[in-house]
């Protein structure tokens, strides 16, 4: 197969299926044991300085911040990050400067509420950089040939367009149809964390809700952990196995952190916090508005308790629950 | 009685006039959400509303924040993920799609990725997110975005998302399916694509917009026809159902 035209973005990612399956035999264990720890130990034994990093969820949705937080906190280094529509995590993790390389799927802004002051600023300074750019969909099957065990899957857009010269995937001609076709790279990334509704303490993951992008993430990563509202008992999961997104056997960790998605919207729990996001992008827009965010809200507190009780605990947290409910006549009254 | 309406009404109310019912559509936050919603609750009960985050067919209950949000998939027909909705664009079953762009070519190519250099970036946007993939997999693709000189460029200095890239033949040989941009909606009025040379072309005019406000925000050549029409106006029963869809104000406030 002749490549045509080779995007020019850096490779980040890809791991050779070979090497891959190797990785899985030796380091992914099939027993079925309890993986039960803390966000903090999580954070220190598996996330290395300069480690690929990928967030789950979607935007400001379902994102597991206890670990987005704690990675901040333990002041890692030099990560990589996929942009794969990353919004209030990315941001963050930019600002505080643990992350300075991102390939970009949608990055630097939070959707309808405006660009992110402070991630677009360290961009614009050169402090972090644009790896690669890459599309939503290629991102997410990036992942798909990843979990697939193959080393690339085609693709039919980005051509004809700079977010493919910018890219990291090829343009071939397709042997079938003799049709242009992309072919974007597979990708294993070292850290992927996920935020669920329950799991129990095997690993065993249960999302309620569009998955967006997580059974596939799950699968192609090296290392998995989950955060979730609840651990529940092994029969839970086992009444209502369909609802199984991830099995145990990809899961390295599992913490139970309630509202640990706060301040993003937890479908059928809670609502984004628009309040906190607001004075986030408020106090983001400069380098002292940024200090005095992080120092409050996250090198302050020990853990993500002290964090909520922070930002308004129990009582925030019900609020946030009867937006998401519609239920806007309690929320009037709280 | 006189319908009293703000501008980004009636652009809500242009957009939705362009949908049809029976059909799918992509839809993104703000603006294209809002048109869905008002052509579903007015002329096209059966429209398909699809997120790209895996939302399909919601019985949409208030505006959504997030193209992932929980109301995008709340009491729809399924909650799935990304790779099946992708997919479904890429296979054919989605008609229409809504994008937004921070700069526009004559061909509707679409800048959302960066102002300057791409290594130095003057201003850094947020790239290309669904971007590219609305733009090379939907069938019909209406753009919403602002008019002025800086934003409706002869030639874009990055391609972010692909219209007719260089003219008639440009998706084709580039190997993308079949679609591209249908209508492009400003604050001025309603733009089409020249069935022979792919070319930016006015259709009509919103109330009090002139050809000269066209002319004058435009750094590129717009086909102006002969004959241009009005666009239409919205009526007090669809101003009221779109204070229905957004009751702060959120983005129908905006002028």
């Amino acid at each position: 197969m002749q490549v045509l035209e080779e995007g020019q973005g850096k490779l980040i990612g890809w791991v050779d299926p070979d090497e891959m399956r190797k990785w899985v035999r030796e380091n992914k264990s099939r027993e079925l044991k309890d993986k039960r720890m803390s966000v903090s130990d999580a954070v220190s034994k598996f996330i290395k300085d300069g480690d690929f990093i990928v967030s789950g969820g979607f935007g400001h949705v379902r994102v597991a911040m206890s670990m987005v937080y704690e990675i901040m906190r333990q002041k890692k280094k030099n990560l990589a990050m996929a942009g794969k529509t990353a919004v209030h995590d990315i941001d963050l993790l930019v600002a505080s400067g643990c992350v300075n390389k991102v390939e970009v799927a949608y990055s630097f802004g939070h959707e309808m509420r405006g660009l992110s002051p402070a991630s677009r600023k360290k961009v614009q300074d050169g402090e972090c950089e644009v790896v690669a750019e890459i599309t939503n969909a290629d991102y997410q099957w990036r992942f798909l040939a990843g979990m697939m065990g193959i080393p690339f899957i085609p693709a039919r857009n980005m051509m004809g367009t700079d977010t493919f010269k910018k890219s990291s995937s090829k343009i071939v001609k397709c042997p079938f149809s003799n049709k242009n076709v992309t072919l974007v790279p597979s990708c294993n990334p070292d850290i992927v964390f996920i935020h669920v509704h329950r799991a129990d303490k095997y690993g065993n993951a249960q999302i309620e809700g569009i998955s967006v992008e997580d059974f596939e993430l799950a699968r192609a990563a090296k290392r998995l952990i989950i955060t979730c509202e609840e651990i529940v008992d092994e029969e839970v999961i086992r009444e209502k196995p369909y609802l199984t997104t991830i099995p145990f056997y990809f899961v390295d960790a599992v913490i139970e952190v309630k509202y640990g998605a706060h301040p993003c919207n937890m479908p059928y729990r809670y609502y984004f916090d628009e309040e906190h996001i607001g004075m986030w992008l408020k106090m983001s827009k400069t380098p002292e508005g940024i200090k005095e965010y992080l120092d409050k809200y996250v090198y302050g507190p020990k853990d993500f308790s002290q964090y909520l009780k922070l930002v308004g605990g129990e009582k925030k947290m019900k609020s946030l629950m009867n937006i998401e409910n519609l239920n806007f006549n309690e929320y009037a009254e709280e | 009685m006189e319908t009293t309406y703000t501008k980004t009404e009636l652009l809500a109310f242009v957009a939705s006039r362009m949908l049809e019912d029976k059909r799918s559509v992509f839809v993104g936050t703000g603006l294209p959400m809002i048109a869905s919603m008002l052509a579903q609750r007015t002329f096209a009960p059966n429209l398909l509303i699809i997120f790209e985050a895996g939302g399909v067919g919601p019985k949409v209950p208030t505006l959504p924040l997030s193209v992932g949000d929980s109301r995008t998939f709340y009491k729809a027909v399924s909650a799935s993920s990304m790779h099946d909705v992708m997919s479904q664009a890429q296979a054919g079953y989605i008609d229409y799609g809504f994008l937004g762009a921070a700069m526009i070519d004559k061909y509707g190519n679409l800048n959302t990725t960066v102002i300057g250099d791409w290594e130095k970036p003057k201003v850094r946007l947020p790239g290309s997110g669904g971007a590219n993939d609305i733009g090379s997999f939907c069938f019909k693709n209406i753009i919403i975005m602002r008019q002025d000189k800086n934003k409706f460029l002869d030639k874009l200095n990055f391609i972010t998302t692909p219209g007719y890239l260089d003219g008639p033949e440009g998706r084709k040989k580039a190997g993308l399916p079949e679609g591209g941009p249908y209508r492009v909606i400003t604050q001025f009025g309603v733009y089409g694509f020249d069935e022979e040379t792919k070319r930016m072309k006015l259709i009509s005019l919103h109330p009090g917009a002139t050809i000269e406000d066209i002319k004058e925000n435009s750094s590129m050549e717009i086909i102006i026809p002969s004959k241009v029409e009005r666009s239409p106006e919205p009526t007090q029963n669809d101003i009221k159902i779109l204070r229905e869809i957004d009751p702060q104000g959120l983005v129908i406030g905006n002028e």
